[in-house]
């Protein structure tokens, strides 16, 4: 590979360590009685308030509608990314440097692949809460459930929940699309 | 009959008078609709002004929005308030101790915000009790009162508590003097007024961690001492008190304390006081007081103190003058310059406006006309700057506006008058309902007023608002001072008595150090827990320790027995919320005290002690969630003796 399409790809590894920095997907939520607002950050390794006592704050919210506390140190996923992001930046740089070509678009089509079934597993992660209610709760709405969107907006009761993809995950679209250049610059 | 109709037509003449008048002065009631407009803050908009009202014999601090004249807000201070427990749970209950014992009431007067460079700063603000004599500050990042400190060697905190320029000191002046020292100094015959009873004038000094002590006292002459103001830009290091009774008279006042035709201002060099003091000069008697703080465990504590330093201004020369001033001088304020003392003589006719740079240059002329037990009294002309003449009756308080004007109560005729400080000419009159005493126009104490709006604090409120029996709230009245002529906006009843008012823009204190609650890991208070799983009942003897906690909507434990009769029961109750005005309540049946109100993140213990046996019902006192009615719980009280062990528990 050429010089510039490894610094490139050298680049596309070294901006994915942008998700240890800022959060990659944000769920807020709008009620009359939250006039500051009030929603979660989720990161590669956890998940906490915009403000810190959102988490428990919301947490008491869905305790209503018999919803699972939310503990970031109980949800595996929280534990498996941080190693697998690593190990995509390590070998992101390390492709860099040896410049073979197809190992980017191995990198590439991994990327991809681990990037959808985050979004698969986010969804199943949503849907799950949304669900898998307490049969005891103390609100039940017959036919209601409460998953979140994965991207968009839904109202949820009083709660107009807004999820949208944050700062780190457009830094992982814009590694993905550095190195699908590298590839596509040294065809 | 016909007698009756006589009688009628005797008033007549009179009531044709009062239909005059009622129409002339039903022109300036100020209810138009320009007028409703200026104060009208629109739902979800802020007032432009925090407003903090005394509440008199309330001994609360009231907090207002102005201009809309909303009540938002009342802080406890030197009463019990039933309202969050104040004064009535363990955590607060210290902070109405006194020399006296606990003191569940005391009088509010003046509050006085604290200063940086003779300005407003909103850090905290200050307030005096009269009957007990205290001083209390006010935290404004949490509206909560932090400090109470007690004056001794005092019979009546009125004159005070007044801010120097940097808050260096706080000063509070006796009302009533008094026969000081130890049983048999004080134990003396009332008629011995003249040779035994004593005034002091106190400085309480702000530390470098923001709390109070009583650095030290002047002793002056059996006078009452009515009000002071400290002075700022060249009058810094300067206050000056207020007195009356001169005669030293000791019984029916009215007459005897108005004999004279001057009284007299103290001016008190205090910055050289300060000097004495840090010498050691003077002398430490003893005295008993106390200061009561709360800090970082939100706990409040009692400190006792047994002596205090007394500087004699007749043995240390240059701290105390005298300007004689006519008649029975009320309020004394300083203009925004620091150059003009005005006093509001409250029998006098005109109002006499002292000249501090005249004073100065008396004082190294020792142009005296004499002096009074020791301490010289300047020459009333060498001072004078002059005389506001026909000023209205009974002239009491003056505020200033920031643009050359001040404005000044007038008691007894029920009006504010407006005067030049450069003509001491009137400039502007307007009525007001009824009999005014304080006056505040925002930062119209200070270098720098904002002069937008006036508020007369008024003492009787007949006609103002729809009729409530023989009692009646106080009318507080808005008036605009932006132009050349004053305009009535808008008056709102207050409660208590309104006896003096502050304001400060609000954004100087609606900053991000505001506290919207309390964070859990910072909860020092030893008896909080900080999850449901450690909620627990402790038995230590006959007492019985119960760690409870809220949250959203329900508590932890919800059902306790094992409490027997002889019992004493602490709730300690943690309010697990972590959300702005989410505070949850507790009460148990025949609770003897109050309520608590416990703030998110925050740890309060109420006492009970179970009277008869039974199942007594808990439950939160403070609408907090859709499930309200829902948080409640149980406790069993079982006869002294049985063998029903300690359980508790929540959802089984």
């Amino acid at each position: 590979m050429k010089k510039q399409n490894r610094i490139i790809m050298g680049i596309a590894a070294l901006l994915l360590a942008g998700v240890f920095v800022f959060p990659i997907w944000s769920i807020k939520l709008d009620a009359p009685q939250y006039p500051e607002g009030i929603g979660l950050n989720i990161r590669v390794n956890t998940i906490e308030g915009k403000s810190p006592q959102d988490l428990q704050n919301i947490n008491g919210l869905n305790h209503y509608i018999g919803m699972q506390e939310i503990h970031p140190d109980s949800i595996p996923e929280l534990k498996i990314m941080p190693p697998v992001f690593a190990a995509f930046i390590i070998t992101g740089l390390v492709i860099a440097l040896w410049g073979k070509r197809r190992w980017v678009a191995v990198w590439l089509a991994l990327f991809v692949l681990l990037a959808l079934v985050g979004l698969a597993d986010f969804w199943l992660w949503e849907y799950d809460y949304g669900h898998n209610l307490d049969p005891d709760a103390a609100i039940k709405v017959p036919g209601m459930t409460y998953q979140p969107p994965l991207i968009g907006t839904k109202q949820l009761l009083n709660m107009r929940t807004t999820s949208m993809p944050h700062i780190g995950f457009f830094l992982a679209m814009c590694s993905m699309g550095l190195a699908a250049l590298a590839w596509w610059r040294e065809r | 009959m016909n007698a009756h109709i006589l009688h009628t037509l005797r008033y007549l003449p009179l009531a044709a008078l009062v239909l005059i008048l009622g129409a002339c002065s039903s022109q300036e009631l100020g209810s138009d609709a320009d007028a409703a407009q200026q104060v009208y803050v629109a739902p979800g908009e802020y007032d432009e002004f925090y407003g903090f009202m005394s509440g008199g014999y309330s001994g609360q601090l009231s907090v207002y929005g102005i201009p809309s004249g909303r009540h938002i807000y009342t802080v406890p201070v030197f009463s019990q308030l039933a309202t969050n427990g104040y004064g009535y749970n363990e955590e607060t209950k210290a902070m109405l101790e006194t020399s006296y014992g606990f003191v569940p009431w005391g009088d509010a007067h003046h509050p006085e915000l604290s200063q940086t460079d003779g300005v407003p700063d909103g850090r905290y603000i200050f307030i005096n009790e009269n009957n007990t004599p205290r001083v209390a500050k006010i935290d404004l990042n949490s509206f909560q009162t932090t400090e109470i400190i007690e004056i001794p060697n005092s019979g009546g905190n009125h004159a005070s508590p007044f801010v120097t320029q940097n808050t260096e000191y706080i000063s509070a002046a006796t009302r009533f003097s008094v026969p000081m020292g130890d049983d048999g100094e004080r134990d003396v015959a009332i008629d011995s007024y003249a040779e035994n009873f004593q005034g002091t004038l106190s400085f309480i000094k702000m530390q470098d961690d923001g709390s109070m002590r009583l650095d030290f006292q002047i002793l002056v002459p059996g006078f009452d001492y009515d009000l002071s103001h400290a002075g700022k830009g060249p009058s810094h290091g300067w206050s000056f008190f207020t007195s009356y009774n001169s005669e030293q008279a000791h019984t029916l006042l009215e007459v005897n304390a108005s004999r004279n035709d001057k009284d007299y201002i103290a001016a008190v060099n205090w910055a050289k006081a300060a000097e004495y003091a840090a010498q050691g000069e003077g002398e430490m008697v003893p005295a008993d007081y106390v200061r009561n703080y709360i800090d970082s465990d939100h706990i409040a504590k009692t400190e006792r103190y047994n002596e205090v330093r007394v500087l004699d201004p007749t043995e240390l020369p240059g701290m105390i003058y005298y300007l004689p001033t006519p008649k029975s001088p009320h309020g004394v304020d300083v203009s925004p310059d620091g150059e003009l003392i005005v006093a509001g003589g409250k029998l006098s006719t005109v109002i006499p406006v002292h000249s501090f740079s005249k004073m100065i240059e008396a004082i190294e002329n020792e142009d005296y006309e004499g002096e009074e037990q020791g301490i010289p009294v300047l020459r009333y002309d060498a001072t004078l700057a002059g005389e506001v003449q026909n000023p209205g009756l009974g002239p009491l308080h003056t505020e200033f506006d920031g643009r050359g004007n001040a404005y000044t109560t007038a008691f007894i005729s029920s009006e504010v008058v407006k005067w030049s400080l450069e003509t001491f000419e009137v400039l502007d009159r307007i009525d007001t309902y009824y009999s005014p005493g304080h006056l505040m126009i925002p930062g119209g104490d200070s270098r720098k007023p904002w002069g937008k709006y006036l508020v007369a604090l008024n003492k009787i409120t007949k006609d103002r608002y729809l009729p409530t029996g023989p009692e009646l709230f106080h009318s507080a009245q808005l008036i605009d001072i932006s132009g050349d002529k004053m305009r009535l906006l808008l008056d709102f009843p207050t409660e208590g008595e309104p006896h003096y008012a502050q304001a400060i823009p609000a954004d100087l204190i609606m900053d991000d150090d505001m506290v919207r609650f309390y964070p859990l890991e910072d909860n020092q208070n030893p008896h909080a827990i900080t999850s449901e799983d450690q909620a627990r009942v402790e038995r230590d003897g006959n007492e019985v320790h119960v760690y409870m906690t809220t949250i959203r909507t329900h508590f932890a434990p919800d059902n306790i027995e094992g409490i027997k009769m002889g019992d004493t029961v602490y709730f300690h109750v943690t309010n697990l919320e972590q959300d702005w005005d989410v505070p949850h309540g507790f009460t148990v049946r025949g609770a003897n005290t109050s309520e608590l109100l416990i703030m998110p993140g925050e740890t309060r213990t109420l006492v009970w002690t179970p009277d008869r046996v039974g199942v007594a019902p808990f439950y939160c006192t403070d609408f907090c969630s859709a499930l309200h009615q829902e948080m409640q719980g149980y406790i069993r009280v079982s006869p002294a003796g049985s063998d029903v062990p300690i359980s508790f528990g929540t959802g089984e």
